[in-house]
């Protein structure tokens, strides 16, 4: 049986740069154009997700293990983001019924 | 560096405290928490050493810089009368903390030596500034600035890590030492693509953090949204910790690809006083202005980190250490007054709530005329040495324009802090005395002496090390 590495390799890195970034770019897209804060928030993840895509697949092709630990420092950074993020917008939900970001304007003179 | 163990420890610790102590104790704990941790990186002065494998590294500039968040962190606390309006609602000892965790956060953002600590350090810190800004749970300016803040944050994180990405990708490491010697060692026509776009990634990233335009729009916003006491803290030890961890970051890993970096520094710096300065002049609200005011300090802090000369980071320190000291009061000071007005004028923030503060008020008009003045940049207030030190680290390096530019800039900056100093002494008002405890008493008159001090002795933080 290929070890995971191996099977990783067998694609050449350019094509995951490619994927990466195009996921990397649909979040970014995401985050502009969407006014629902939860989908503004998955595309976040979206963004952060293509990161660690990226990280396993040249941490495999140079058999260096930091990238791959650097992926799970990413992933408990972005549960600890998706705890306080959710609680903001629940709080923000109580208090006007929407999480709509457009509906936020109040601090704009 | 044990700082960084013991605050978290105390961290926790505080959080148990707040069972059973009242605020006033949980305060002072938290003050006496902070003094010690300050004693304890003071300890490791001219003992430079790598910890946890390599990846923390202090020095006399990371200590110095962990030392004025740590003072910063201090001052604020001795601010907080009380966090929240109402008793009920309040939990002090889960904002102390907080605010006890985020510097562990900022501490290790100005000494990493491995780019994994510089990510939590940043993410440490932001989450931490994340819950403070919403802390003001009823409010709803509270809550949009909180998610502004959260997306706007989050949304630069996912930038950087792609430039972190892509720049293990180009050099293999996460190492400083080991992606500068990369670099050093890749001759210019074999070096990927990826690690120039990586680097200005990273930057992107750097820029959304310190909110140097044409990413600042969340700024204004956010810093007048947030409770002022958070607003204080975010715009000093946020602002001191990113441009350390920058500058680290370009002078050392990336300082051979000067040429990619310093333009884009350049043109941002020059948007960022321009946008700053012109637009803190229209502002009615005086905690706005001091927003904007912060944006267009970032320009003169960008400037010199594109210096990259040897003194740069001893003008990046007694900028931040001028900057923050005058922050404090000034934002102090807003936060005194906007109290007392609330319920006696509609918009208590603006400069027409500071009219006719000097006639009953002379100490708190004293400090807030010369953490103005500081601002501003006027002689004999650290304020003036620190954009000097800045003008000629950048005229070093034979860049004219740009000095020009914040010299002019400068002047545009005088205009607007100089509406603050008008209404408190010119205007007629009827502000009564307003009785402030010993410790704001202190805090306020430490940094106000602080500048002074600075302004007349600068050689005291310029030739620390």
């Amino acid at each position: 049986m290929q070890s995971i590495p191996e099977i990783i390799r067998t694609i050449p890195l350019t094509h995951y740069i490619m994927l990466s970034s195009a996921l990397f770019c649909i979040g970014i897209l995401g985050v502009l154009t969407r006014r629902n804060a939860i989908i503004v928030f998955m595309a976040i993840e979206l963004m952060l997700n293509a990161v660690n895509l990226l990280l396993a697949a040249f941490s495999s092709y140079y058999s260096d293990p930091a990238g791959q630990i650097f992926v799970f420092f990413i992933m408990a950074v972005a549960a600890a983001e998706v705890a306080v993020g959710l609680a903001i917008i629940v709080m923000i939900y109580r208090n006007i019924q929407s999480i709509d970001i457009g509906v936020l304007n109040k601090l704009k003179n | 560096m044990t700082a960084i163990i013991a605050l978290s420890l105390l961290g926790i610790l505080n959080l148990f405290l707040g069972f059973w102590l009242s605020r006033k104790t949980i305060q002072a704990a938290t003050l006496l928490f902070l003094a010690g941790s300050m004693a304890l990186t003071a300890m490791d002065w001219n003992h430079e050493m790598l910890w946890y494998g390599h990846m923390f590294h202090t020095t006399n500039t990371s200590i110095s810089f962990s030392l004025i968040i740590q003072l910063a962190a201090f001052m604020v606390v001795s601010f907080s009368k009380g966090f929240g309006i109402d008793e009920e609602h309040t939990h002090p000892a889960e904002y102390y903390a907080i605010l006890l965790f985020s510097v562990v956060g900022a501490i290790l953002m100005v000494s990493f030596d491995h780019l994994i600590m510089f990510f939590v350090g940043l993410e440490i810190l932001s989450v931490a500034m994340y819950v403070l800004t919403g802390s003001d749970k009823r409010n709803l300016r509270s809550n949009e600035a909180a998610l502004k803040y959260f997306l706007m944050g989050s949304f630069a994180t996912g930038i950087l890590l792609f430039g972190i990405t892509l720049v293990y990708g180009a050099t293999r490491s996460f190492y400083l030492v080991n992606i500068a010697q990369a670099i050093a060692n890749t001759p210019p026509e074999s070096t990927p693509v990826f690690l120039s776009i990586g680097v200005l990634l990273i930057l992107v990233g750097f820029l959304f953090k310190i909110s140097a335009a044409p990413f600042h729009f969340w700024t204004p916003d956010v810093y007048e949204g947030a409770p002022t006491i958070f607003t204080m803290f975010m715009s000093t030890v946020v602002k001191a910790a990113s441009f350390a961890a920058l500058y680290q970051l370009l002078s050392g890993p990336f300082g051979t690809m000067y040429g990619t970096w310093v333009y884009p520094i350049y043109y941002i710096s020059m948007l960022t006083l321009l946008v700053g300065n012109i637009t803190a002049v229209y502002q009615q609200s005086a905690k706005r202005m001091l927003a904007y005011s912060s944006i267009s300090h970032a320009g003169y802090m960008l400037l010199t980190v594109s210096a990259n000369q040897a003194s740069t980071p001893s003008t990046i320190l007694y900028y931040s250490l001028s900057y923050t000291l005058a922050t404090i009061v000034a934002f102090g000071v807003v936060m005194l007054v906007a109290e007392y007005q609330t319920g006696r004028t509609e918009k208590p923030e603006n400069f027409s709530s500071f009219e006719g503060l000097a006639k009953q008020n002379p100490g708190l008009a004293f400090c807030f005329t010369i953490a103005l003045l500081s601002l501003a940049g006027i002689p004999l207030t650290a304020g003036f040495w620190g954009k000097f030190f800045v003008f000629s680290d950048i005229f070093n390096r034979h860049v004219y324009y740009p000095v020009i530019l914040a010299i002019v800039m400068s002047a545009v900056g005088v205009y607007y802090y100089f509406k603050g100093i008008i209404a408190i002494y010119f205007k007629e008002g009827d502000i009564e005395r307003i009785e402030l405890p010993g410790l704001v008493k202190f805090a306020m008159w430490a940094c106000t002496l602080g500048t002074l001090l600075l302004g007349v002795y600068p050689s005291i933080v310029k030739n620390l090390f």
